[in-house]
């Protein structure tokens, strides 16, 4: 920790403590309009998750006659994910497990970095509240006029406006359910299914859920949502530390706060002067409704429009950009102690969130590009562990699982070895091909299997025995490890 | 006394009673509550009319569709045996020998005949068909009566000694009950056929005499090589599997005494679809020929 800088004569602002009662209804927020870095930032965000939301859909991915041709689809009658050149199997959802360690890590480092960015610009809660904002904004005008129009009467005007901004909203709301379930079968079937209403009744349901919770979240309680709903400002809060960078009020340069004038005046005759005009922007242009002069706290959700609307005063009044800008409060300690500030990303915790996501993510690849697309699972019989034959020969009986992940049809040669002369027998195959299992394209077949002795083999009671099943025609091979039991 | 007034820290008005100079707040439950109460009461009494509700003295009052949760499981039932009904249409007209060249169909009659058998033959052949001492292991390859599918649908449908007429019939004397063999050729008879099996013999026992008593007595049925009939359900004597034991005395009990075992006919009390589906699943438990 820096120590305290001495000889300060200007103390950081000390929020005011509520003297509301504890339970108050909230206060409706009119945030204005803003240009500038950080908004461009996100607008560019917002169409970019946006587009990819509504339209990866409609991306297609050829994998030939017996798959879908969807890019992103959760298939879940038939229990398969795709993603791209990935088709993912039920048994296979550990990938899930590590994509969450992935994004919880990278939520993580996001925060060790920069606070909330995620909260700022990423979060569908974020990006859909700015959606209705706009439209708010476009059709009610800035934050004065919609402030005024809320206080005033309603009269067919108002009641117009109501009407097209809330239509637009609900639009928006059924085209986000709409896209959702787009995710759960072939997009342009359903498209043309729901259109001629034969679509299946969950998709109906899916989308009226989606609808009601987007158009409550996103156009009516809004930053609510963070403030009261969301557990990660509270996770945040404990997670952060002193070096990460936050929407900062730089109060050493801003304090005392002052009119342009006044502060004319006083930097004329060589006093210190804040650079703040307390022209309010801050606080009209946030979306939380937070102050942000009053410091870090749990409504700020960093999305820096703050940083542009007070830039854009700074530009007007000639004081140099940054009073709020990404920072920390050790470099308001340095820079009133006279020191340079100093960013530090190296930190041990940046590394350790990196390495966690670099291992993680490491490990996914190993086995996704390791993993085989033909896969076997062997369940010994239970009762009767063995059978003496009448020739004094030993035999065990498997319940086998071959696992055909390709798109067509294979056939698998089983084989066995870890006992002496194991002579293979698949029920239901004819003598001349006991060993030659047909699998189906992307499919799984379960067969009975008998494996037997010879009555001259020296075995163990319990005897390892290793089961191969090999694609006949690309020699892929996939193993499992059982028991041989014998008298 | 009750009199109306406004609480003065409150602004309430009060309920106008008083006890022991404490007052009561009058705060009305809100109007939308109230209506949704009564809403709930108006619900609850179109209940009674379209669902079951009322006990009488010997019924009740069956509301106005007839609903009844009893007919609900009788509905779900006869859907799972309608669907079931296809398949076993299907097991019913395939042959025999043709359900195991069909993987689904296949799958279906082993989950079937896993099913029945675990109901009806595990008492005696036990829940994995590995039998015990006079109840055959069918999971081996040695069969009294044939181990090919028609065989084993026979014998499962018949019998053996169930007084069924198709029954699998046959009698082994009991040679030393009857007096037909004193008991040193029994000892004799006994050695000879373990020894076939290449089991060790008692020493000083003569093998020479009990081949011949084995040829003069025992051959009609079980061959001259011992190696039995399926034809008469006269057991292979050479191999390794001994129905009711192997040793000298079992072999020597079995022979002085006989053996009979029964084994029921079930063609009268499981439906032929379902004794098809354990015969192929008895067939693909390993044994089958």
């Amino acid at each position: 920790m820096v120590p305290p800088p001495m000889n300060v004569s200007v103390k950081p602002p000390v929020a005011a403590l509520p003297e509301a009662p504890l339970y108050e209804s909230a206060k409706k927020n009119y945030p204005q309009s803003v240009h500038g870095r950080f908004r461009t930032v996100k607008w560019v965000l917002m169409a970019v998750f946006l587009g990819i939301y509504y339209l990866l859909p409609f991306v297609r991915w050829d994998r030939g006659p017996n798959s879908p041709s969807q890019a992103v689809l959760v298939d879940i009658p038939n229990t398969r994910f795709y993603f791209f050149f990935i088709e993912l199997w039920p048994q296979e959802v550990y990938y899930f497990t590590g994509l969450l360690v992935i994004a919880a890590m990278t939520l993580f480092l996001m925060n060790a970095v920069a606070g909330r960015i995620w909260c700022g610009y990423a979060c569908p809660q974020t990006v859909w509240t700015d959606l209705f904002y706009a439209v708010e904004r476009w059709i009610e005008g800035d934050r004065r006029e919609r402030m005024l129009k809320a206080k005033a009467g309603l009269d067919a005007r108002r009641v117009g406006e109501l009407a097209l901004k809330h239509g637009i909203w609900l639009t928006i709301a059924w085209w986000t359910g709409g896209a959702w379930v787009l995710y759960f079968a072939d997009a342009p079937t359903l498209v043309k299914e729901l259109a001629t209403f034969e679509a299946p009744m969950v998709a109906y349901a899916c989308i009226g859920i989606l609808t009601f919770t987007t158009y409550t979240l996103a156009g009516h309680l809004r930053e609510q949502v963070c403030i009261y709903m969301c557990p990660w400002p509270r996770i945040q809060a404990a997670l952060t530390d002193e070096w990460a960078l936050n929407v900062t009020y730089r109060w050493d340069r801003g304090e005392p706060r002052t009119s342009i004038k006044k502060a004319a005046d006083l930097r004329s005759l060589g006093e210190k002067a804040g650079d703040c005009v307390d022209c309010l922007q801050c606080v009209a242009v946030c979306p939380t409704g937070v102050d942000i002069r009053d410091g870090s706290q749990l409504g700020c959700i960093q999305c820096g429009l703050c940083i542009d609307a007070c830039d854009t005063v700074m530009a007007k009044v000639g004081r140099p950009f940054g009073l709020i800008a990404y920072d920390n409060d050790v470099n308001i300690e340095r820079r009133l102690a006279g020191e340079a500030p100093v960013y530090r990303f190296i930190r041990a915790r940046t590394l350790i969130y990196t390495g966690i996501i670099a291992l993680v993510g490491a490990v996914m690849l190993y086995a996704l590009s390791t993993r085989t697309l033909i896969d076997i699972n062997v369940l010994h019989d239970r009762n009767p562990l063995f059978v003496s034959l009448s020739d004094g020969s030993t035999r065990n009986a498997y319940t086998i699982r071959f696992l055909n992940k390709r798109s067509d049809l294979r056939t698998i040669e089983l084989s066995a070895a870890g006992v002496p002369i194991p002579t293979v027998h698949v029920i239901g195959e004819e003598p001349a091909s006991r060993t030659i299992v047909a699998v189906g394209p992307d499919q799984t077949r379960e067969v009975r299997v008998l494996i037997t002795v010879p009555p001259a083999a020296r075995i163990d009671k319990s005897n390892a025995i290793t089961f191969t099943a090999r694609d006949v025609d690309s020699g892929d091979t996939a193993t499992a490890t059982d028991h041989f039991f014998g008298p | 006394m009750a009199t109306n007034e406004i609480d003065a820290v409150t602004g309430t008005p009060t309920t106008g009673h008083e006890w022991d100079g404490i007052k009561e707040l009058n705060t009305p439950l809100p109007r939308w509550w109230l209506w949704t109460f009564y809403a709930c009461i108006v619900w609850s009494v179109a209940y009674w009319i379209v669902y079951p509700a009322w006990p009488l003295v010997s019924s009740y009052t069956t509301g106005l569709f007839g609903y009844s949760s009893r007919a609900n499981v009788a509905a779900d039932i006869a859907a799972l045996q309608a669907l079931r009904g296809a398949k076993s249409i299907a097991l019913g007209k395939t042959e025999l020998v043709d359900i195991e060249k069909d993987p689904a169909l296949l799958a279906f009659a082993r989950a079937q005949g896993r099913a029945a058998f675990g109901d009806n033959c595990a008492p005696c052949h036990g829940s994995g068909a590995a039998g015990s001492k006079g109840y055959p292991n069918l999971n081996d390859d040695d069969w009294l009566w044939g181990g090919t599918l028609d065989a084993v649908y026979q014998t499962i449908q018949y019998g053996a000694r169930s007084g069924h007429a198709k029954a699998r019939e046959n009698q082994m004397p009991a040679f030393g009950k009857d007096g037909t063999l004193k008991k040193d050729e029994i000892v004799q008879v006994a050695s000879y056929v373990r020894s076939l099996s290449g089991l060790t013999v008692p020493q000083g026992v003569n093998l020479e005499a009990g081949k011949k008593l084995f040829a003069d007595n025992c051959a009609v049925c079980h061959g001259d090589d011992a190696k039995g009939n399926q034809e008469l359900g006269a057991p292979n004597l050479t191999d390794r599997i001994w129905l009711y034991g192997g040793d000298q005395d079992s072999v020597i009990d079995t022979i002085a005494n006989a053996r009979s075992g029964v084994m029921p006919a079930w063609t009268d009390r499981l439906d032929p679809v379902t004794i098809k589906a354990l015969a192929v699943y008895v067939h693909t438990l390993g044994g089958g020929r």
